[in-house]
């Protein structure tokens, strides 16, 4: 009998198959036929992907090679995936919230002419596919293929509305941000098959013992060079704000639930050689905890809705690569999925503010919107209280199991999470409260035209609100139930690294009380801020932060503009003068040669037999000479 | 006869064909230096021929045949060549009422 595993290619070929439809009839298809095949094959790739979650779920695998890729010599490499646990869990993240987002835009982009709308679905399932692959691949360069189509697609999106040059700038950024980061991906890639020879996951983990720790750390430290562009890490991050020049269910979709967190599958994935490689594990903690604490203070002081939840997509990776640094893999991807449900619920939402309003998206013309708009501002708040880890929502879960993960690996590390974490938590509750409470700011024009989006809008937020509430009872410490830790259960063939830290369930009991109560804190202070002053005139700190740390202007002094310089020095000193000098000067040689030669040619017959018999000679007396 | 003879008089008889076609304008005594290079050529031939079947004969009846068969292709080719350069010739003057070559400088342009 065929089972869901031998039909799993039809998962991303689904998506695929809506693509070139799209794409290749946007002129044609009405906007309904676009939406209801771009929503369509996500659906089936959805169900197709829950018969296989139950598979697995039986203790089913799949690694199956489909075609030979490449083949070098000893080097071969299969076109292969490998479905199990892991994949299977991404698989459904992909697919499920992907669909509710497919869903939403249908309604959010019903502004687009048809033509441009079946160019956004089909962007959309080209990113579904790609993603997809990424997450199925069985070695390492299946997964850099989904890696690089992704950033395509990311890239795509990011300029859709492509006659804005400012959107245009940040694809480019994005694009060539992902770039630096990819070249790390590569290197390791390489490392890889220069020591293993070979990119398969089984085979390099089951002989990763073998290596030496030099390499383990080298290909680890590259991989997360990659992970760090992908997933908007220090020093990599600063695409992704820029990245919400996009549609904002791309935003949801791509920049917060899905190909943000490929980093985090893919050092999930490489948990067998992090494991082996304490200086890596070291590092990516640094950098994860790092980033969550400077994107968080940047989000306290933005004033776009949008760019907010973005640095705190930026802090929330953070906390997951914090986890994956200190050996915590399953809580890591745990808080990938809740992080799926809450930050796609919040940007859904804020996306549907901005439909209410018009486009508007500084938070500076919003306020007292809860009124008008209920069932956005009751889910919005739904996900604040998720992201701000407020039991027994599922933030608090994922986010917890994290923060206990550090706590036993370095107190220090935990003091500054925590710190990190009430952050959160102020910069949720300020966007909350001056988006929804409050007296509304902007126009009378859009006062008037306030109004609650149509139900396709609606109801993906109403069952990304659920998910965020229930999603963390899939994973509920032992400290309140036995036996409950059903993700640790299931992703443990997969996750062979760490074991989940044993301290006292007083001592949990404690940190939870006290994470809590500082967020409750951090909410209370939000509150308080906005109802003194809503937006205080940035100074000392505060300008600091609105400015973003001035990490842009930074990068802008040291690296763009010197790179700038490079260039048109090149241009000016070595292309001109040299290069062109080189080709313009051949041409001119043989110009003028050839009219040197014409003179030869008189048209008087005796001449020309003249020559013929000097040349004659001339060969003669060679012949003669030379023969010798 | 030594062998030098016929050599000496074919050069000479060549170099007058050169000289005459390099000098003269009139197209038809060109022509006949033309003429004048091909015999050459055949009597040298003729010349190395017999010259080869002489000291070959002994061994190969048809020694030194090969040259007086060219010999015999020239003169076709040589006869066909005349044919038409005549009739070249004839049209030129009929069209430039002339047979200096110098008028025919046309090619330089």
């Amino acid at each position: 009998m065929k089972t869901a595993l031998d039909i799993v290619y039809l998962v991303p070929l689904l998506p695929l198959l809506g693509f070139v439809v799209n794409g290749l009839a946007r002129t044609i298809l009405s906007k309904r036929a676009v939406s209801v095949i771009g929503c369509g094959v996500v659906l089936l790739a959805f169900a197709l992907s829950c018969a296989v979650f139950v598979e697995v779920r039986g203790g089913a695998q799949l690694a199956t090679e489909y075609f030979s890729f490449i083949r070098v010599d000893k080097l071969s490499i299969p076109f292969s995936f490998q479905i199990d646990a892991l994949s299977t869990l991404f698989l459904l993240i992909i697919t499920g919230v992907g669909l509710l987002i497919h869903i939403y835009s249908a309604a959010y982009m019903h502004e687009e002419s048809a033509p441009h709308y079946a160019r956004y679905f089909s962007y959309l399932n080209l990113f579904v596919f790609f993603m997809l692959v990424l997450v199925m691949g069985g070695n390492y360069l299946v997964m850099f293929i989904g890696w690089e189509g992704v950033g395509l697609c990311s890239y795509l999106l990011i300029g859709f509305w492509f006659r804005n040059h400012e959107y245009n700038r940040a694809a480019n950024k994005a694009f060539i941000m992902n770039r630096i980061g990819d070249l790390g991906f590569l290197l390791a890639l390489f490392w890889l098959i220069g020591t293993t020879g070979t990119l398969n996951f089984a085979d390099i983990f089951s002989g990763a013992s073998r290596l030496s720790t030099t390499d383990v750390t080298i290909i680890t430290l590259l991989l997360f060079v990659g992970a760090a562009g992908k997933s908007a890490q220090i020093p990599l991050y600063t695409w992704l704000p820029d990245a919400m020049a996009g549609p904002t269910p791309v935003s949801a979709l791509i920049h917060a639930a899905t190909m943000v967190t490929a980093g985090i599958y893919m050092v999930a994935r490489s948990n067998v050689l992090y494991a082996l490689a304490p200086v890596s594990m070291y590092v990516v903690a640094i950098i994860g905890l790092a980033t969550a604490l400077v994107a968080a203070s940047i989000a306290m002081r933005q004033n776009d809705i949008k760019k907010v939840l973005a640095y705190s997509t930026v802090s929330q990776l953070g906390y997951m690569f914090l986890a994956l640094g200190v050996g915590a893999f399953t809580a890591g991807v745990f808080h990938v999925m809740t992080h799926a449900f809450f930050k796609a619920l919040l940007f859904l939402a804020a996306g549907s503010v901005i439909h209410a309003l018009g486009g508007e998206q500084d938070l500076r013309n919003m306020g007292g919107l809860g009124r008008k708009l209920r069932l956005t501002a009751a889910t919005f708040l739904i996900g604040c209280v998720a992201i701000a880890g407020i039991p027994p929502f599922s933030g608090f879960f994922s986010k917890d199991a994290i923060l206990l993960s550090v706590f036993v690996e370095n107190k220090m590390l935990y003091a500054v999470a925590l710190l990190g974490a009430m952050l959160t938590a102020y910069y949720m509750f300020r966007l909350y409260f001056l988006t929804f409470s409050g007296s509304f700011r902007g126009t009378q024009e859009q006062a008037t035209h306030v109004h609650e989006s149509p139900a396709p809008m609606t109801i993906p937020l109403v069952i990304l609100a659920l998910l965020s509430f229930a999603g963390g009872f899939v994973n509920v410490p032992s400290v309140f139930a036995a036996g409950a830790e059903y993700l640790s259960a299931f992703l443990s063939p997969v996750i062979r690294a760490g074991e989940p830290p044993h301290i006292p369930h007083s001592t949990e009991w404690m940190l939870m009380g006290l994470s809590t109560a500082l967020v409750l804190i951090a909410i209370l202070i939000a509150w308080l801020q906005v109802r003194r002053e809503r937006f205080p005139e940035p100074q000392g700190l505060g300008k600091l932060l609105a400015n973003k740390w001035y990490v842009d202007e930074l990068y802008e002094n040291i690296i763009v503009r010197p790179v700038h310089r490079f260039g048109g020095f090149l241009q000016t000193s070595v292309e001109k003068p040299v290069i062109d000098a080189l080709v313009n000067g051949v041409g001119r040689a043989v110009n003028y040669g050839g009219r040197q030669l014409r003179l030869l040619q008189s048209g008087q017959v005796a001449n020309y037999v003249l020559l013929m018999v000097i040349s004659m000679l001339a060969i003669f007396v060679l012949q003669f000479f030379l023969r010798k | 006869m030594p062998i030098n003879y016929y050599i000496f008089l074919s050069i000479a008889l060549f170099c007058i064909g050169i000289v005459g076609v390099l000098t003269r304008r009139n197209a038809i005594i060109i022509f006949m230096c033309i003429e004048l290079m091909l015999n050459a050529v055949n009597l040298m031939l003729v010349a190395f021929s017999k010259m080869h079947h002489l000291k070959g004969v002994a061994t190969n009846a048809a020694a030194g045949s090969e040259g007086q068969i060219l010999v015999f292709f020239i003169m076709v080719v040589a006869a066909a060549e005349v044919s038409v350069g005549l009739a070249i010739i004839v049209m030129m003057y009929r069209n430039i009422h002339s047979v200096d070559v110098n008028f025919l400088n046309r090619l330089r342009h």
